[in-house]
């Protein structure tokens, strides 16, 4: 068994701009695969852009960015294939069924045998009797577990999520927990604003202020203070 | 599981783009009844019964014209609204597919709309009833500039989905940019239309037509990557 | 980045002074040297203004679109001032070109405005168009996003300036004789003195006003960043929307 030693996400010196104000900058982190980092910050202190920048959906200012060993700025085609991105938008077409939606990402992606992974996660997330209703008949809850199905249908190595646990209840939840949860085993950036269940999902903890890493340490080695102190 | 091909990426988007417009049909819908309404705004305006030659020309392409800006408001607001363009981003694809997929959507809108609004122009408006042969050669007319329409069309939707004044933005920018094809459009419908029996083709219009598709063709092929990736 | 306001600052006066003197000299010549078009009349000459003011345009118009295939190939923001200088420096010369063109109309075929005139239809059409690019450009309110759509559009505009020329000249069944078809090679000599000296000076001018707006927004520029790391960043002044590109001098 070949031990994977190359990290799966390299930030080296990421910065990105916008205008003149700097929504990140100067970030610097590894990860090992398999590994969870969980990244917390106030509102505008650059999650969400850290997460599209990974996603290769910005482009860095500065500085560079590799997930799986390619760089997001020259290696961008091999990193899409292998990311699967969950941010606000679960970019589902309200006017599809769930089904056709799974279908058309199955098509850009260029799954094979994509019914029956579709009815898989469909199956999995409990939404596969509603697989053929429109998504605007969608709760919020079904549409969030949909998006996750996107994000998850082509099987990629590493999930960016961008709350993952917005609007679903417990039991929803649990049931996305194998797909993009610890469980699955799979590395993973999350963003969270809560301090106790970030801290415990993930394995390095990313505090974000104005755009820079104002904190980063082992999950363990970080108290729910130090993450309070982010906000202050 | 490998990467879709361009073309493959731009076939998947296209049939999205249809089955969206199946489900919910607004687009050709309005424009088709734009077109309708204003053959009859122009029956007023213009105080005439039937129109020949050049007046019919210019009645039927001012009409395809206006009737096309609806179109390519329409064309990339879904993909802001619902996050399409994102997805479309994320996956691992040369974003020409996306420009392909559009320019093909929109074309296929605007001989959808043909198909109902000159039929309609000829009960409506026009004076002399043409030949199969005239026709045919019209269809050819229009198949030119609907290209030329596609991918000027495609080009300015996707700047103007990304401003604050959308649809002040398409009419803008679109209508100098079509000049040449409505120019080379009218100019070769004119004779087809005349009240005296159609006339020939005029060879150079179909060329400068062809010519415009060319280069705006490549132009937008070269440019779209521009516009999509930030 | 003090070399920068070095760069577009220094020559200005020199720039100036040399403008004002051939253009000048260039009227001058055109008013009096210049012989008086037989079935024209005097009224003729503003052909001298007419003709350099939309040569100049239409230059303008390109290099502004060849600075934004700069831009778009280097990202770099310099490359997006300048050709958004260019181009809505161009759109005033070419307001002008139109506005003489109409006089002179008026003066050869005595209406003010005619329609079978194809370069001064083109004129128009190129006016209408080029006019939508700093409405363009206010309308998108990301600074980056604004600058690469109006380099895309300066591209394309570019592109349609030849391919509109060319259709509108084909629509038109008759040319007139004019002696706005000159490339120097039917002139007379003594008017082909004026027409160039015109020309020149009409460059100059060109060019002289766009290094001093340069000049002015890199000063702008340097001032505003001066200015921020003087205060902290709460207390600089926020910048509204604005359809010119902003630069962030370092």
């Amino acid at each position: 068994m070949a031990t994977v030693t190359e990290p799966a996400i390299v930030l080296d010196g990421l910065t990105r701009r916008y205008g003149e104000r700097p929504a990140l900058e100067d970030v610097s982190l590894e990860l090992a695969a398999g590994q969870t980092l969980v990244v917390f910050g106030p509102n505008g202190a650059g999650k969400s852009t850290l997460l599209r920048v990974l996603a290769t959906l910005l482009r860095p200012s500065a500085g560079s960015a590799s997930v799986l060993g390619h760089d997001v700025r020259r290696d961008g085609w091999a990193v899409r294939g292998r990311i699967g991105f969950l941010g606000h938008d679960a970019l589902l077409h309200g006017d599809l069924t769930a089904a056709e939606n799974l279908a058309y990402h199955a098509r850009l992606h260029g799954l094979d045998g994509a019914r029956e992974r579709i009815a898989d996660v469909l199956a999995a997330v409990g939404l596969e009797r509603r697989a053929d209703d429109r998504v605007h008949t969608y709760s919020r809850g079904m549409v969030q577990r949909l998006a996750v199905c996107r994000a998850v249908l082509h099987d990629p190595q590493v999930l960016l999520l961008d709350e993952p646990r917005a609007n679903l209840d417990p039991a929803a939840s649990e049931l996305v927990d194998p797909l993009i949860g610890r469980a699955s085993g799979r590395t993973r950036v999350v963003t969270s604003h809560d301090p106790a269940g970030g801290l415990a999902e993930g394995d390095v903890a990313l505090g974000l202020r104005a755009g820079r890493a104002a904190l980063l340490a082992p999950a363990a080695d970080v108290t729910t203070e130090q993450i309070g102190d982010l906000y202050r | 599981m490998s990467a879709p091909s361009t073309l493959g990426a731009a076939r998947a988007v296209f049939a999205k783009e249809l089955l969206l417009e199946r489900r919910a049909p607004q687009t050709l819908i309005a424009m088709t009844l734009f077109s309708a309404t204003t053959y009859v705004v122009f029956h007023f305006a213009l105080n005439r019964d039937s129109v020949a030659g050049n007046l019919a020309s210019g009645v039927l392409w001012v009409t395809i014209t206006l009737a096309s800006l609806l179109g390519i408001g329409r064309l990339f607001v879904s993909d802001r609204d619902e996050g399409g363009l994102e997805a479309f981003l994320l996956a691992p694809v040369d974003r020409s597919a996306l420009l392909l997929a559009k320019a093909a959507a929109l074309l296929s809108f605007l001989i959808a709309l043909e198909l109902v609004a000159v039929p309609l122009f000829a009960l409506l408006l026009l004076g002399p009833t043409p030949s199969v042969g005239t026709w045919l050669r019209l269809a050819l007319i229009l198949l030119l500039a609907d290209a030329g329409i596609a991918v000027v069309g495609t080009l300015v939707g996707a700047i103007a989905v990304q401003t604050r004044a959308r649809d002040l933005i398409t009419s803008l920018l679109a209508l100098p940019l079509l000049l040449p094809v409505v120019i080379g459009a009218a100019r070769s419908t004119a004779p087809l239309l005349s009240e005296l029996g159609a006339g020939t083709l005029p060879s150079r219009w179909p060329v400068v037509l062809g010519l415009y598709d060319l280069i705006f063709g490549l132009l937008a092929y070269a440019l779209f990557d521009y516009l999509v990736e930030d | 980045m003090p070399t920068s306001a070095k760069l577009y600052g220094t020559r200005l006066r020199g720039l100036a002074i040399a403008t004002f003197v051939i253009l000048t000299a260039g009227f001058a010549l055109a008013a009096f040297y210049a012989p008086i078009e037989a079935d024209q009349g005097f009224s003729q000459k503003i052909f001298y203004v007419h003709v350099p003011l939309a040569i100049v345009s239409l230059c303008g118009f390109i290099f502004g679109g060849i600075c934004a295939i700069q831009h778009l190939r280097t990202g770099d923001p310099r490359h997006d001032l300048r050709s958004y200088t260019a181009i809505h420096q161009s759109l005033i010369f070419c307001a002008g070109a139109l506005v003489t063109g109409s006089i002179w109309a008026k003066a050869a075929w005595g209406q003010w405005w005619v329609w079978d005139e194809p370069t001064l239809v083109s004129f128009l059409i190129v006016f209408l168009l080029y006019a939508t690019y700093q409405p363009l450009r206010f309308s998108i309110e990301d600074p980056e996003r604004q600058s690469r759509y109006a380099s895309v559009f300066a591209i394309v505009a570019g592109a349609f300036v030849p391919l509109n020329f060319a259709a509108v000249r084909l629509a038109n069944p008759l040319i007139h004789p004019r002696v706005l078809n000159s490339s120097g090679g039917s002139l007379p000599n003594d008017m082909r003195v004026a027409f160039y000296t015109c020309l020149v000076g009409m460059g100059l001018l060109f060019i002289t006003l766009w290094k001093y707006e340069m000049a002015s927004k890199h000063t702008r520029a340097q001032l505003r960043s001066l200015r921020r790391k003087l205060q902290s960043d709460d207390q600089a002044p926020v910048q509204g929307r604005s359809a010119a590109p902003r630069l962030t001098a370092p």
